[in-house]
């Protein structure tokens, strides 16, 4: 029992509140917003402080005993995600301090973002199926109000196909929930565990777990279900970009990860060949998208596409080594996408532009700035000593283990595209002298506000990369508790589990 | 009962998914409604349809007596159908919004229309 776990969704809560209630106020938003954000890193910090020293941590909400009721449950992966959560959203919020325009602020900007990161806490918390249902409701719904936040005619386009196909990932999700429910009799995730192998009709779980590939894989933009992302990420600020592209997908993967692990591993060798085969594909289409692009924000999301071909293929693998490095490479991955993101709306606001051929000469203006973007860039594409380099040097080491080569080979590939497309960028939008008709604006001093949270990022990407041990150990951990799902079901169920007694016909 | 609650989900599910492969987004979006009824009937029938009493537990006792029914789904989908009112009325304002920006709600001749507004591109 851990009252701490309530805090991650208490804390954006009352933080978004209060901006509501300060709605006439710019300047008490912006504090207030502030302090939400740094108070929430506080409280993921302290959680997984508390999960590292006494192991997974789990609270009965209301009381009643588990498997009943709502449970919140924190083992080492959510409690990394958590941490995750508060580091990039303070960052991006301090980030969107500097460059959001008064209009989105005074209509409701920083109670929507909070909102958000409530969702994604709470999706990482959630102990049961329905619960987590409706965490991602909760988010997809503030995701929609900020992806049209401003309402642009860019915005209101793209908006269209993403709310459209999410809504049916929602109740593909709920399909396969109710009939989890009615073969199991249970959603709690624990007590689904115990269940699940008991039941006589392994074919019916595999077909369920086949429903919850299609609903997670919608969220988490995996080949053929992505093309809701690119569609819809480059038509927001860059500051709310930057947060969809680092948490929402990744929450996606997550369930996945969770499901996976916990729940359908009754047939690993046909349902995690498909998820090998799914991530192989995202890959390759994810970053040959990417190529054809010619707009710094398209570009990088395409990447985000083809990065979550890593992780999945770290899941489908499903050997310590591979879930390690799915664990490393989600971490790493935040990180570097949300800071590439920032970098280009740092070019945007100096040049006026995310056109590729419009932009140039960012090297000679600001050599600083090129420094920046070359260390997510690079991570992004896996050079060593970099951070991205021990992610994929992992996976790929599983992948042979596992004989998987074709996988291996996509990744490799893939990795090799996603150097051309950092290389793009670098050559048209900071090595290539500026366009003759175009100029760059001096900086602004709210340019220092969008700047400090690139160095901040930066400086974690090039700390993992140079001193890799600490992640790869609690990765390691990670790894281990879930392929070992005693501890999880033990400290939500209390004693060791007992055989299900409820009668299902 | 079960049998009829399987054919009435099958049948919502079909429609939804053929308006869901219409090319007006009002058509797309009717189709998400139908596949949402679908899935509640299918939550309710995964919580098995008996009849039997309602889950009233008698004075005196800690536990009902005898069979009851099972009050878990029908919790499950009131809050399905909340959540599913509460997108789907964003998603008509959503439409509209784009009826009132392009002048068209068919998928085909919004994806030809130009993405750059007199507003520009926030950064």
């Amino acid at each position: 029992m851990s009252h701490l776990l309530v805090l991650p969704v208490l804390v954006p809560l009352v933080t978004a509140v209060t901006m509501l209630l300060a709605w006439r106020s710019r300047r008490v938003q912006r504090v207030g917003s502030l302090l939400g954000a740094v108070a929430l890193l506080g409280t993921t910090l302290w959680i997984a402080a508390a999960v590292w020293n006494d192991g997974v941590q789990h609270l009965q909400v209301g009381n009643w005993p588990s498997p009943f009721g709502i449970t919140l449950v924190a083992d080492v992966l959510a409690a990394a995600m958590l941490v995750i959560v508060g580091v990039t959203g303070a960052c991006v919020l301090v980030y969107a301090l500097g460059s959001i325009d008064a209009e989105r602020e005074g209509n409701g900007f920083h109670a929507l973002y909070h909102l958000l990161l409530m969702g994604v806490c709470g999706a990482f918390l959630a102990g049961d199926l329905f619960n987590l249902y409706v965490w991602f409701e909760v988010l997809l719904i503030t995701s929609f109000v900020l992806l049209v936040l401003g309402n642009d005619r860019s915005q209101v386009k793209g908006a269209v196909s993403y709310v459209l196909l999410n809504l049916v990932a929602s109740l593909t999700f709920l399909a396969g929930v109710a009939l989890l429910y009615g073969i199991a009799g249970s959603l709690n995730l624990a007590d689904l565990a115990v269940r699940l192998p008991e039941v006589d009709a392994p074919g019916l779980i595999t077909t369920v777990s086949m429903l919850f590939l299609v609903a997670f894989g919608i969220k988490a933009a995996v080949f053929p279900l992505f093309f809701w992302l690119p569609a819809a990420y480059h038509t927001p600020p860059v500051a709310v970009t930057a947060i969809f592209a680092g948490l929402l997908t990744k929450v996606g993967v997550y369930a996945l990860i969770r499901v996976f692990t916990l729940l359908f591993t009754q047939d690993v060798g046909y349902t995690h060949t498909i998820l090998l085969g799914v991530a192989a594909l995202t890959m390759i289409t994810g970053v040959l998208g990417a190529v054809t692009q010619t707009d710094v924000r398209k570009i990088l999301s395409f990447h985000i596409v083809s990065q979550i071909g890593y992780m999945v293929m770290g899941l489908a693998l499903f050997t310590p080594l591979a879930l390690l490095g799915a664990i490393f490479y989600i971490l790493h991955h935040i990180i570097v996408k949300t800071n590439l993101f920032l970098v280009g709306g740092v070019a945007h606001r100096l040049a006026g532009d995310f056109e590729l051929k419009n932009l140039g000469g960012l090297y000679r203006a600001k050599p600083w700035l090129a420094v920046l973007f070359l260390i997510p860039a690079l991570s992004l594409a896996g050079l060593p000593p970099l951070s991205g380099f021990w992610a994929k040097l992992v996976i790929l080491q599983a992948g042979l283990e596992a004989e998987a080569y074709f996988a291996v080979a996509a990744a490799l590939g893939a990795g090799l595209l996603t150097l051309v497309s950092m290389t793009k960028i670098w050559n048209e939008a900071f090595w290539k002298p500026l366009p003759d008709d175009r100029s760059l604006s001096p900086g602004t001093p709210s340019l220092a506000a969008m700047v400090t949270p690139v160095v901040l990022l930066a400086a974690v990407t090039l700390s993992i990369g140079l001193y890799a041990e600490p992640l790869v150990v609690l990765a390691e951990r990670s790894a281990a508790e879930l392929l070992d799902t005693t501890s999880y079901v033990q400290a939500v169920l209390g004693e060791p589990p007992t055989p299900p007694t409820a009668e299902v016909r | 009962m079960d049998v009829l609650f399987a054919l009435l989900a099958g049948v919502l599910t079909a429609a939804g998914v053929y308006l869901l492969l219409r090319r007006s987004l009002v058509r797309m979006l009717f189709g998400v409604i139908l596949l949402s009824n679908a899935v509640n009937l299918v939550l309710f029938a995964a919580g098995r349809t008996t009849r039997a009493a309602p889950p009233i537990i008698p004075e005196g006792l800690s536990a009902p007596a005898g069979a009851v029914a099972n009050p878990l789904p029908q919790a499950l989908i009131l809050t399905a159908i909340v959540i599913g009112f509460g997108l789907v009325a964003f998603a008509f304002v959503l439409l509209y919004r784009t009826y009132a920006t392009f002048g068209t709600v068919d998928a085909d001749d919004l994806a030809r229309e130009p993405e750059r507004g007199e507003k520009g591109d926030g950064g």
